[in-house]
């Protein structure tokens, strides 16, 4: 399973989208990297520039030490060299053969029934493509793509073609064989559980360019910057200044409010990030507690979801708070009530400000 | 009814078509998958014996393949025969004649066959060609089908360009509908009749099976 994805690439859409990737994949530690952002942010394409399918205008991609892609060498692999499988987002199955043949279409002789029985489609073997369920078309394009023996797996939206309830079960299927098989992979999604649940490294792609690698859990407690941070889901991402540094901790000036935050050693202008579920909400004007942030406003809208409750606040600046629908009830919160904003120290992550985010505003 | 004529249809239907299927496959390829800019000078050229009179277009081809030219004149010294007027002349003018009978309901195929499967077997470390063979071919197959039964068909059928460059030699290049000039000419409408009925026959059992084939695409590869 060792080895390295590098990736330096370039590219230019006819649509006049620019891609500027810059990617590096260490699969010794982590051998299913998420490649997550959101629609139109250029994962598809990468994903078939790795493959082979999509030449980049400029640039290098080498895996384990081989070059695949070198542009001031003219070199470009052609995707039969490079052994990288790809898993189409509607699972591309040959409609002219079976099941059985559609695995053994690449597959060495014999190993045809091994993967049949693996993927439990020994039932299905003689039926056609269009004949089976979407669950059982993703398992035979998985099967097919394994079979050919390839040394990484790109996996366009695997889930996406299938109805809400498979996904969840599938989910943790295809996590369980893509480990089983111990070919490093690649999986291209735009849902945050998605990510959560299939990926050791991920990868947060926006507007065709990496904006941050890592380990996924790093990923989402840590967001490289605002836009990773909205990225990712964080519901509050408040441009701020650093008013003042002591004792470890930073004083955050946004507007007319002020919240104190772990000092991480950033400078300059940042961005505080605070999940909603981070914030407390209280009818409590005065009273002290542990949390150092403490931010007068009132409410504006109250939104139940479920047994949860999404309430937007005004504290001088906006702040989204997800509490409980049973609290929402008892407090009896009603947009126009004046209430606090309780908000940890160290739920308050702050992260550089980047060009994007005042564009993103 | 002049059975010579009609077997000598027959033969040079059957050989066209399957010249043009050997020729035509890799040009619709070419023509289906190349960005080359000057493309579409090589598509005009392929669909000029749409437009172009059989005569105009025979003309040139008796031009091309006389004793005199470069073309006859090495197929002289290979073979010691010459091409005018004779059955492999004939058939060197019908493959010219059908070749958009063939390249463009194959190339529409070809087309039409989802890019992704083509990619899919490319990442699955298949060749080009194997691709083609073991992907393209079989999901164009209506398509191809098509080509060929349109250009036996039109072959069979074909006057002018016979008229120029085989002439009217009985058991050599008097084709069928030849035969029925000539027929008609010696004011003999019994055996006109016949033959051109014959060939009305032929052309409806032939597009009548056509159509039969592209309405069941997977009949003729039962599921197995």
């Amino acid at each position: 399973m060792a080895g390295e994805l590098n990736c330096a690439c370039r590219a230019r859409l006819d649509s006049g989208f620019q891609l500027d990737a810059q990617l590096r994949i260490p699969f010794d530690q982590s051998p299913v990297t998420v490649l997550f952002g959101p629609s139109g942010s250029g994962k598809t394409t990468l994903l078939r520039m790795l493959a082979g399918l999509h030449r980049p205008a400029e640039g290098v991609i080498t895996f384990r030490g081989e070059p695949w892609f070198d542009h001031s060498r003219s070199l470009c692999l052609p995707p039969q060299k490079r052994r990288a499988g790809f898993l189409f987002q509607d699972y591309a199955l040959f409609p002219h053969l079976t099941v059985a043949r559609n695995i053994a279409f690449a597959a060495r002789p014999g190993k045809r029934r091994e993967y049949l029985k693996a993927f439990g489609l020994a039932d299905l073997a003689t039926r056609l493509p269009g004949s089976i369920s979407g669950g059982q078309q993703q398992r035979v394009a998985l099967a097919r793509a394994l079979a050919a023996e390839p040394a990484l797996l790109l996996l366009d939206e695997p889930l996406s073609a299938l109805d809400a309830t498979t996904r969840l079960r599938t989910r943790h299927q295809l996590r369980d064989m893509l480990l089983t098989a111990g070919v490093p992979s690649i999986i291209v999604t735009h849902d945050r559980m998605e990510a959560v649940a299939l990926g050791d490294w991920m990868a947060v792609m926006v507007g065709g360019r990496i904006l941050q690698a890592g380990p996924v859990q790093e990923v989402f407690r840590h967001p490289a910057n605002g836009q990773v941070a909205e990225c990712v889901g964080v519901e509050n991402v408040l441009p701020a200044r650093i008013a003042a540094r002591e004792n470890g901790l930073l004083t955050l000036e946004m507007g007319a409010a002020r919240l104190q935050s772990i000092d991480s050693g950033e400078a300059g202008p940042v961005v505080a990030c605070i999940r909603a579920e981070d914030v407390a909400i209280s009818r409590d004007l005065s009273a002290t507690s542990s949390a150092r942030n403490r931010l007068a406003g009132h409410v504006r809208s109250v939104i139940l979801e479920g047994p949860l409750a999404r309430v937007e606040l005004d504290c001088g600046i906006p702040l989204v708070a997800v509490v409980t629908a049973q609290s929402v009830a008892e407090m009896r919160l009603q947009p126009e009530d004046a209430v606090s904003a309780i908000v940890k120290t160290t739920s308050v992550h702050v992260a550089p400000w980047s060009e994007s985010d005042s564009a993103a505003r | 009814m002049d059975w010579q004529a009609i077997w000598l249809s027959v033969r040079l239907a059957a050989s066209t078509t399957a010249i043009l299927l050997a020729l035509g496959l890799p040009i619709a390829y070419w023509l289906t998958f190349s960005r080359r800019r000057w493309k579409f000078l090589v598509e005009a050229v392929v669909a000029l014996p749409l437009v172009l009179p059989p005569t105009v277009l025979g003309f040139y081809v008796l031009l091309a393949i006389g004793p005199r030219s470069p073309v006859g004149a090495l197929y002289a010294k290979l073979t010691g025969g010459m091409l005018p007027f004779s059955f492999q002349g004939l058939l060197l003018a019908s493959v010219l004649y059908s070749l958009p009978f063939t390249v463009q309901p194959v190339a529409a195929a070809f087309a039409g066959v989802d890019r992704k499967l083509v990619e899919a077997s490319w990442c699955l470390g298949v060749s080009r060609a194997a691709t083609f063979r073991r992907v393209i071919v079989p999901l164009a197959a209506p398509g191809i089908a098509t080509g060929a039964i349109l250009s036996f068909a039109h072959t069979m059928g074909e006057f002018g360009v016979v008229l120029m460059v085989g002439g009217n030699i009985a058991g050599v290049t008097r084709t069928v509908s030849i035969s029925i000039y000539d027929q008609v000419q010696s004011l003999d409408y019994g055996a006109a009749t016949e033959t051109s009925l014959f060939l009305l026959a032929i052309s409806f059992a032939v597009l009548a099976a056509t159509y039969a084939l592209q309405r069941r695409v997977w009949a003729i590869w039962p599921a197995n």
